[in-house]
């Protein structure tokens, strides 16, 4: 097997945020101990509900905000600090694309020149060569040289994403993080641009971390799939095999609760309780106040992400055998 | 909420002595009262004798430190003019500018509110656009240009209010007027704008939904929500009572704070200037207090900014 | 005809225009008592402002034509306190984002009290119990305690409980939830739709069920009505609108949605985009993104034709499929 092209370990990210203005402040883990690798042209999915920390995940990878704790290493070295120079030329390689277009592009630029930019900053090619370059990009994404010498407001969402699509991978870059790229996006625009990612993705080789909370979506897009609660990877594996046979009970019920078409709602897992509050933290495993199958044990005992298939780990007591049973283990 | 509080008024007193410090310095630096308050034919040896009388041959920094003991002590200083305490000269003119701003911030928030209020209900009519035009005129004409046209049409073609002068209540008529009419303006136009944006929020919708009656969607709904931007805005209004009268006093010749401080800074009464500068900071600092601890009657959001959720 | 084979509520040609620009193209629908129906369509296709308009919810500046029927009564032109009366009492909304669709400075007990007093003619002491009583319904736990409590003391799910309770305080014949589950996450917009089977099953109303998402609506409701660019394109039972959808719109609406299980597919997409209302296609105003579409589609827009009992389809070449295979049985 050939090295990783992003390796993460054991990041983490806290928050220190006052509740209310007589509040003290209270510590948040928006992310605690994520580990995961990249190989080149791997996609790896990431979903999660609000305060899950996928989002946070995103951006600690790439340098949009520091680490806490652990390390982010990119095609085999340790990501350089951010700001630096050579942060930003590792910064060509590896790109973001956002769920609201509208906001990442500049308002009062065509998308044209807006594609062209990152090709400046790096100053890759001359004048005939970068123009080249944005026409190749643009028709890439399936936007018309017409597109690009509109301005954003011009475009629909669909295209806009197409846009901010094409300035991204201008750079040629070798992964991309895609934090809930088509959210914003109606659904007949969703599947163009789901199938464009996939595209995209199997042409350039291109390693992606796509988040998302959309269970479909990340399945389509995905190799393999975590599922982040509270800041923690609670289970991990192989996309199809992982929502087909979830494990972990978190999973279980994130995949009866995504709504079929032509299936009736019968023996669908409903969560109780609300989504877990950050700066609360449940003791012992986080997801025990609203797991369907909670022992005592998991209030105390906080479930280490473990190997319990081949290419399958899960962080819940009730599959971790060694955990399970100490008694036999001390014997 | 107690903690908040304290917290709250330590912030306004630092804002009331950076202002005073501020002035001080200013007030200080940009000319020398002995030259004029003496006059250009004093002899050097006046000016010498003045100068060390009132302790103005110190450096500014020690002057500095005096004036805020002297503070500290309540002492506010002495009028360089009169000799009397300075104080005392800003207290009797304080009646005398309330009888103008109070009445002038009735007519503010007496015409200013409801005219708001009716404009947004009746958003894009005729009724709208007639209130709004007018708010433009009121707050976009200079005061001591109304002034001036109040006088000319009801004093000096009409012949029915005097131009100035504090023999009785009709004197303080067209002042009042000339107050009022700017910020019953700004008030209207802030009321419409605050009102419209609550209009558009979901919970209208929802209230509309449940089958409330749309004046009481109005009054239940859109107004207690309404009111929290507006009540800054009458806040800063209530703050202005003491500063908002320079200009009006001196069209009107009206005796009071305002006019006592154009003529203070004109003969760089230092004492004076600086103890009617302490007033304003005062009410101005103690009004925004008020604000703050209405908000948390009129938003329960502020009150406990946490999810108290339950589980 | 007997009473209870009236519908509930009947739309006649209902269409809306803003500004001279008409947004909805004359609706027809029928809802009956206890039924579940969902409308199904992306932004700009009218699926709310269907609803909006019949309650008379839209702003003053839109022109509604068409009726909108009640049990027989005509709801458009009605007077404003009759209005009043139907608004809660016997149909109630709920709106998608549930944070921002309660008053922020009013308590619970407030808004709760407020629908229990227009419609039910309850004060004081009874509006407490009832309103504890809803509560207690919708699964808030400790209520007695949080009725004094204010809306961002919620999380949105409870938030979205605490509309529902309010929802069902006038008891009404019919609830329409507009995207009740967009704004919350997978696991609580399971609670939501759970809780909306529960008290349907409980209060036997019908619900109308606004979304964008098919798998919620094809899981709630008997019937689907398919909405684009201001009209209903497909209509028909949920089972056989998603296991055989007609039009070209609600096939590419279904194909677009990635399948959870099974072997990954490429999804159909729809080429182009929504049609600006403001500059209609001439005929269909799905034919400049149907793959299917002839020369036909563009001439006139196509009606909505019944082609099997409750199953209608506007789409000349869905219709005229369904025609030849219906002979083709006949003949065989």
């Amino acid at each position: 097997m050939t090295a990783p092209l992003v390796s993460v370990d054991g990041i983490a990210r806290h928050y220190a945020m006052r509740r209310g203005l007589l509040g003290r402040p209270v510590e948040i883990r928006a992310v605690d101990g994520v580990s995961f690798t990249l190989s080149a042209g791997e996609t790896l999915g990431i979903v999660g509900e609000s305060g899950s920390g996928k989002s946070t995940t995103g951006r600690v990878v790439l340098g949009l905000e520091p680490a806490d704790a652990g390390s982010v290493a990119f095609d085999g070295a340790a990501m350089p600090a951010a700001g630096t120079a050579t942060w930003r030329r590792q910064r060509a390689r590896m790109q973001m694309i956002f769920q609201d277009p509208l906001g990442a592009l500049d308002r009062r630029l065509p998308i044209a020149p807006q594609v062209r930019e990152p090709l400046d900053i790096h100053e890759i090619g001359d004048e005939k060569a970068r123009a080249a370059r944005v026409a190749d990009l643009l028709d890439r994404v399936g936007l018309s040289a017409d597109h690009g010498r509109r301005f954003p407001h011009e475009l629909s969402g669909g295209q806009r994403q197409r846009a901010v699509l094409a300035r991204a991978l201008a750079t040629k870059p070798d992964f991309l993080v895609c934090d809930e790229p088509i959210s914003a996006l109606d659904v007949s625009i969703q599947a163009q641009v789901v199938n464009l990612l996939v595209d995209l993705q199997a042409d350039l080789g291109l390693a992606m971390l796509f988040i998302s909370h959309d269970l479909r979506v990340v399945r389509q897009v995905s190799r393999r799939v975590a599922v982040m609660y509270l800041g923690r990877i609670v289970e991990e594996g192989d996309a199809d095999d992982l929502f087909a046979r979830p494990v972990h009970p978190y999973t279980r019920a994130l995949v009866s609760a995504a709504p079929t078409p032509g299936r009736r709602m019968a023996d669908r897992v409903v969560l109780v309780g609300d989504p877990p509050d950050p700066a609360d933290r449940p003791s012992g495993c986080a997801f025990h106040p609203r797991c369907p199958m909670a022992m005592s044990r998991c209030r105390e005992v906080e479930p280490r992400l473990t190997e319990v298939a081949p290419g399958r780990r899960a962080a819940c007591l009730l599959v971790d055998a060694a955990a399970a049973e100490p008694r036999e283990g001390a014997r | 909420m107690i903690r908040y509080l304290l917290g709250r008024a330590a912030r306004a007193l630092l804002t009331v002595a950076l202002v005073v410090t501020f002035a001080f310095v200013v007030l200080r630096m940009s000319a020398d009262p002995a030259l004029v308050i003496l006059g250009p034919e004093a002899s050097p040896e006046m000016i010498v004798a003045f100068r060390k009388a009132w302790g103005l041959d110190e450096s500014i920094f020690v002057q500095y430190l005096d004036w805020f003991r002297a503070i500290l002590r309540g002492d506010l200083g002495i009028s360089m003019r009169d000799g009397r305490p300075a104080i005392e000269l800003v207290a009797e003119r304080i009646p005398a500018t309330l009888a103008l701003t109070i009445p002038a911030l009735m007519i503010k928030i007496g015409i200013g509110i409801p005219a708001g209020i009716w404009a947004s209900l009746h958003r894009g009519t005729m009724v709208d656009r007639a209130v709004m035009g007018l708010a433009v005129a009121g707050f976009t004409v200079p005061s001591f240009v109304l002034g001036l046209t109040l006088v000319l049409i009801f004093s000096v073609w009409l012949g029915w209010l005097p131009s100035g002068g504090q023999d009785n209540w009709v004197h303080a008529v067209l002042p009042i007027v000339t107050m009022g009419v700017g910020g019953a303006a700004i008030l209207a136009r802030f009321t419409r704008s605050a009102m419209l944006e609550v209009l558009g929020q979901p919970f209208i919708r929802t209230a509309s939904a449940k089958g409330v009656p749309w004046g009481r969607v109005i009054r239940g709904h859109a107004l207690p929500n309404a009111a929290i931007p507006t009540v800054t805005m009458v806040g800063f209004m209530v703050g202005t009572l003491m500063a908002g009268a320079v200009v009006v006093e001196s069209v009107f010749s009206w005796p009071g704070v305002g006019r006592l401080l154009v003529v203070a800074v004109s003969h760089r009464d230092l004492a004076v200037v600086q103890c009617i500068l302490l007033v304003v900071a005062a009410t101005m600092v103690t009004s925004n207090l008020v604000v703050d601890f209405l908000y948390g009657f009129l938003d329960p959001r502020l009150r406990s900014g946490a999810r108290t959720g339950g589980h | 005809m007997t009473l209870s084979s009236h519908p509930l509520v009947r739309l006649e040609r209902l269409s809306v225009a803003f500004d001279g620009v008409t947004v909805l193209h004359g609706i027809d629908l029928e809802i009956r008592r206890g039924e579940t129906l969902g409308l199904v369509g992306e932004s700009g296709s009218g699926k709310s402002v269907t609803w909006l308009a019949a309650l008379g919810l839209l702003p003053k500046k839109a022109q509604v034509a068409g009726r909108v029927l009640l049990d027989g009564e005509d709801l458009l032109g009605a007077a404003e306190t009759r209005l009043d009366d139907v608004r809660g009492g016997r149909i109630a909304m709920i709106f998608q984002d549930p944070a921002s669709a309660l008053n922020p400075v009013l308590t619970i007990r407030r808004q709760l009290g407020e629908a229990l007093a227009l419609h039910r003619g309850l004060s004081g002491r009874e509006i407490g119990a009832e309103a504890k009583r809803l509560l207690d319904l919708v699964g808030i736990p400790d209520a007695e305690r949080r009725l004094s409590a204010y809306p961002h003391e919620f999380s949105g799910g409870q938030n979205q409980r605490i509309m529902i309770a309010m929802a069902l305080a006038g008891s009404p014949d019919l609830l329409v939830a507009d995207e009740p589950t967009t704004a919350l996450d997978a696991t609580i917009q399971a609670q939501i739709l759970d809780l909306l089977a529960v008290v349907r099953r409980e209060t036997g109303m019908a619900m109308v069920l606004i979304s964008h998402d098919l798998g919620v609506v094809s899981e709630t409701c008997d019937r689907v009505a398919v909405m684009y660019a201001g009209r209903i394109v497909e209509e028909g039972p949920s089972a056989q609108v998603f296991d055989d959808p007609a039009h070209p719109y609600a096939r590419g609406l279904i194909g677009a949605l990635p399948p959870l299980d099974g072997s990954r597919r490429r999804l159909v997409s729809i080429p182009g985009t929504v049609p600006d209302p403001r500059d209609p296609p001439p005929g269909c105003a799905f034919a400049p993104r149907c793959l299917h579409a002839t020369r036909d589609c563009t001439a006139a827009t196509p009606q909505l034709e019944e082609v099997a009992a409750g199953r209608r389809m506007a789409c000349i070449l869905a219709v005229h499929r369904r025609a030849l295979a219906h002979r083709e049985i006949e003949f065989a």
